[in-house]
């Protein structure tokens, strides 16, 4: 049984691939949401997961909000000449007919101000706001500190 | 000029002293005579370091045992947070063999000077944030620098480079 910050999902938590699960709206699906543990609750928590838009029009994810941080926001890391840096990004492009991801590297969701640390285990609910698509809510799955992947069957990171 | 430009100094030449996650001193020295992997972090950053220090993890597992001849490093460009007590956490969810260093502040502006790495304490959001050299290098058992896996390197290229210096 999963360990779940808000008790009121815990109806949620009850079903153990809900995070592997494929999320919709509009003609936006979001699936494979996970997050890495954390050290206490000082240091910032990460989001990683994939969107795929199925229609024949550009869309852009522009914001995160989630219960379990004062100040969610999108990231993307970009290393240039060899420097590592993760400036604030308003948004990030969901091309029509294609795959885009916050993924290790790249755009991430950067969780600051944590109200508590993050377990492995646990899980708790991120709402993604789209330009177009307009806002979905999905459950991400804490995993292990050194996690490089989701854990779902034919999952891509 | 970029980071690149300038090649890290050979190991026998560099003289920072740091602290590892164990709390005892260290010395440049103690990895002569081995081949060499390191690379900047700190452990604030939820992206780039843990995903470096999996990758890493990865790699030492596909060597196996041939690779409990490297020494290897996480150099925290964080210490006034990055103490051996939370680097030691920090390090406990990765492969064992990767060895913490934090300490003063010269010591970290040193060791970035020895290595011709770059690290850059930003404000942000009322915290802070760092920017560093992402790359991980990698040194002769001799001491020697050889050549640096950069962050989004295929990892085709990164084992074949590691073997070399174990050879
Ligand atoms: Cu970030």
């Amino acid at each position: 049984m999963k360990r779940v910050i808000l008790a009121t999902l815990v109806v949620f938590a009850a079903m153990p691939a809900l995070a592997c699960e494929t999320v919709r709206v509009g003609d936006i699906e979001v699936e494979h949401a996970w997050s890495r543990a954390t050290i206490g609750a000082d240091r910032p928590g990460v989001v990683y997961l994939s969107i795929r838009n199925t229609g024949s029009t550009d869309d852009a994810l522009i914001g995160v909000a989630t219960p379990i941080a004062g100040m969610p926001m999108l990231h993307e890391t970009v290393v240039s000449d060899g420097i590592a840096s993760m400036p604030h990004t308003m948004s990030m492009p969901v091309p029509a007919g294609q795959t885009a991801a916050l993924a290790p590297g790249g755009f991430h969701g950067m969780l600051m101000g944590l109200t508590q640390a993050l377990k492995k285990g646990d899980s708790f609910p991120l709402t993604l706001t789209f330009e177009t698509a307009g806002d979905v809510t999905v459950t991400v799955e804490v995993l292990g500190m050194g996690a490089k992947e989701a854990e779902c069957p034919n999952a891509q990171p | 000029m970029t980071g690149r430009d300038l090649l890290p100094i050979p190991i026998r030449d560099m003289s920072f002293r740091l602290t590892d996650h164990n709390g005892q001193p260290f010395a440049p020295s103690q990895w002569l005579g081995r081949p060499t992997m390191v690379f900047f972090g700190f452990t604030f950053c939820p992206d780039v370091c843990p995903t470096t220090l999996s990758d890493i993890s990865d790699w030492l597992a596909d060597l196996g045992p041939e690779a409990d001849r490297l020494n290897v490093a996480l150099i925290s460009v964080d210490p006034e947070r990055d103490t051996p007590t939370i680097l030691a956490e920090y390090l406990s969810n990765f492969d064992p063999r990767i060895v913490g260093l934090t300490g003063r502040l010269t010591g970290l502006e040193k060791a970035a000077a020895d290595f011709r790495a770059t690290f850059e304490k930003l404000p942000r959001d009322g915290d802070y944030t760092m920017n560093h050299t992402a790359g991980v290098f990698l040194f002769a058992a001799d001491g020697q620098f050889t050549s640096i896996i950069d962050f989004h390197e295929d990892r085709r290229f990164a084992i074949p480079k590691i073997r070399r210096i174990l050879t």
